[in-house]
């Protein structure tokens, strides 16, 4: 099947290996949508493992394409900053949203300390029952021996039924998550063409929504959910005044617990069908699920990379990186680094620590709800083992148009009851 | 080689050989001992291999480095005699060591 898809794109995209190497550009969008960008770091990690590419829509740019060398970057939070921007591309100053995520020491920690109380793993425990729950009734809800899309029917209705608890979100309205999750992916910083004016409209209705929760949750007393956390919190309790910011650390929670989790559940499926001997090895053993869980997180690797911004001048693996300059992390390619991973082009369930992936990036900005992602993807699976036979993709995936989310838009699929 | 003992939360103890000049981290994760992931291989980068050493042992095993405190603050369980166990190298003077593994690894 992936082949055809590559026959496909073929006119469109050039074969990594025919270009020189000075002006390979492994931000265009398109490469990852065509499941193409695979040879394209490759070569870099070969040839020019930290690469320097002097002109691409973004401007000029480095890429870390080894997995040691990316975990060095992503802990140097001192000299590489993830100040306003974390993506490769430049928000317009009007449009810059501050959100933990990007920024650096002292706010960032104790901004994310804050809220972190509401993923952490007593927290999370908690909630298992709960989410078990509904896990089996969105899998015991779908249609019999019919083709439907897995990514819009499981993928996106566990994440965003998740997401609606952790903000304790009103249920119904439950649906704006990840439309607006999307709206906010959907930028010319990660290489879409997109009116930017309309996606900050969008944005701004959602900056309404959570400021009425916001009020309600200050008036209440403090819980366990985000928007009562910030409201609550001695250093947050004020951020309601500054709107952006409100708005930053909204998108970045609502992007940070949908798109990932999503793309990681449909990935599944995907990979299972790809590999069937592996389908088998699960089925025989759901012990492995949880070692499963994580092959699939770096298989997928749902962000395809981080960016930072070096404070200084630093040499780095010969080259010297310059003040200013944009240094992007490829945890994509970082995770098929042959140097770490054996045999990193294969799907193994039972691979030998399968923990060790770069997914949720490394230093003080990795991932805080890996937990929570994890945890979705382990109940999904103990419970599709319950119910189903097989989940049979039953068509070519479709992958997303970003550099920055790798995901599936369509998982056509058929379910087959045990 | 030297002894070192970390025991689980629910009580349950693993007794094992460590090398001097591997990590705590290394020898627990060689020894299949539960509960300690270290997802970023002992970089001090992930905050998986949380450790709380036993009280007469916090003075011999060194002080926590910037780092290491800056990714202990995200622990929600931290307390002042944690460590990430990838940061402390054995040597003979650890024979006997004891630390304990906390319920959850962030």
């Amino acid at each position: 099947m992936e082949e055809q898809l590559d026959l496909k794109k073929e006119n469109t995209i050039p074969d990594p290996w025919s270009l020189p190497l000075e002006t390979l550009d492994v931000s265009k969008a398109e490469i990852f949508q065509s499941n193409q960008h695979g040879e394209y770091f490759r070569r870099l990690r070969q040839e020019s493992p930290v690469h320097f590419c002097q002109e691409s829509q973004f401007g000029p740019f480095w890429s870390i394409t080894k997995f040691n060398d990316i975990i060095a970057i992503d802990s140097d939070h001192k000299r590489f900053s993830s100040d306003t921007n974390i993506v490769i591309g430049d928000a317009q100053d009007e449009l810059v949203t501050p959100m933990f995520i990007a920024m650096d020491e002292p706010k960032h920690g104790v901004q994310r300390k804050l809220v972190q109380p509401a993923v952490a793993p007593t927290q999370l425990s908690e909630l298992e029952v709960l989410i078990r729950q509904r896990v089996g009734n969105i899998l015991d809800s779908l249609p019999a021996n019919e083709e439907f899309n897995w990514v819009e029917l499981v993928s996106k209705e566990i994440t965003t039924q998740m997401l609606a608890t952790l903000f304790d979100f009103p249920f119904e309205d439950r649906h704006l998550l990840p439309y607006w999750s999307d709206v906010a992916t959907t930028s010319e910083t990660v290489g879409i063409e997109v009116d930017m004016n309309e996606r900050q409209r969008v944005l701004e209705e959602c900056l309404a929504y959570f400021s009425k929760l916001w009020h309600k949750r200050a008036a209440e007393p403090r819980k366990f959910d985000f928007i009562s956390l910030f409201a609550h919190g001695e250093e947050t309790k004020d951020m309601i005044n500054d709107p952006m910011e409100f708005l930053g650390n909204l998108i970045l929670l609502i992007v940070g617990g949908n798109d990932t989790t999503r793309n990681s559940i449909s990935a599944g499926v995907v990979e299972l069908n790809r590999n069937p001997k592996e389908y088998d090895k699960l089925k025989s053993d759901p012990s492995l699920i949880p070692n499963m869980v994580s092959e699939i997180i770096r298989y997928q690797t749902p962000l395809g990379h981080m960016r930072r911004t070096a404070l200084e001048d630093v040499e780095f693996k010969g080259h010297t990186i310059r003040k200013g300059d944009k240094v992007v992390m490829w945890y994509v390619s970082g995770n098929r680094d042959e140097e770490v991973i054996e045999n990193p082009d294969a799907f193994i369930i039972d691979r030998n620590k399968a923990r060790h992936h770069l997914s949720f990036g490394f230093g003080i900005h990795r991932c805080m709800g890996n937990r929570v992602g994890e945890m979705q993807l382990r109940i999904l699976w103990e419970e599709i083992l319950k119910r189903f036979d097989r989940i049979e993709l039953t068509g070519e995936p479709e992958r997303v148009l970003s550099n920055f989310v790798m995901g599936y838009s369509n998982v056509p699929v058929v379910v087959h009851k045990k | 080689m030297v002894k070192v003992v970390f025991i689980e939360h629910d009580g349950n103890s693993h007794e094992v050989n460590a090398y001097t000049g591997e990590s705590l981290m290394e020898a627990a994760v060689s020894n299949n001992v539960p509960g300690i992931d270290a997802d970023c291989g002992g970089n001090c980068a992930c905050a998986t291999c949380h450790v709380f050493i036993n009280p007469e042992w916090v003075s011999k095993v060194g002080e926590r480095r910037e780092m290491e405190n800056s990714m202990l603050e995200f622990s929600e369980n931290q307390k002042s005699n944690s460590r990430l166990a990838c940061q402390i190298e054995i040597s003979e003077e650890h024979e006997g060591l004891v630390v304990k593994i906390p319920e959850s690894q962030y």
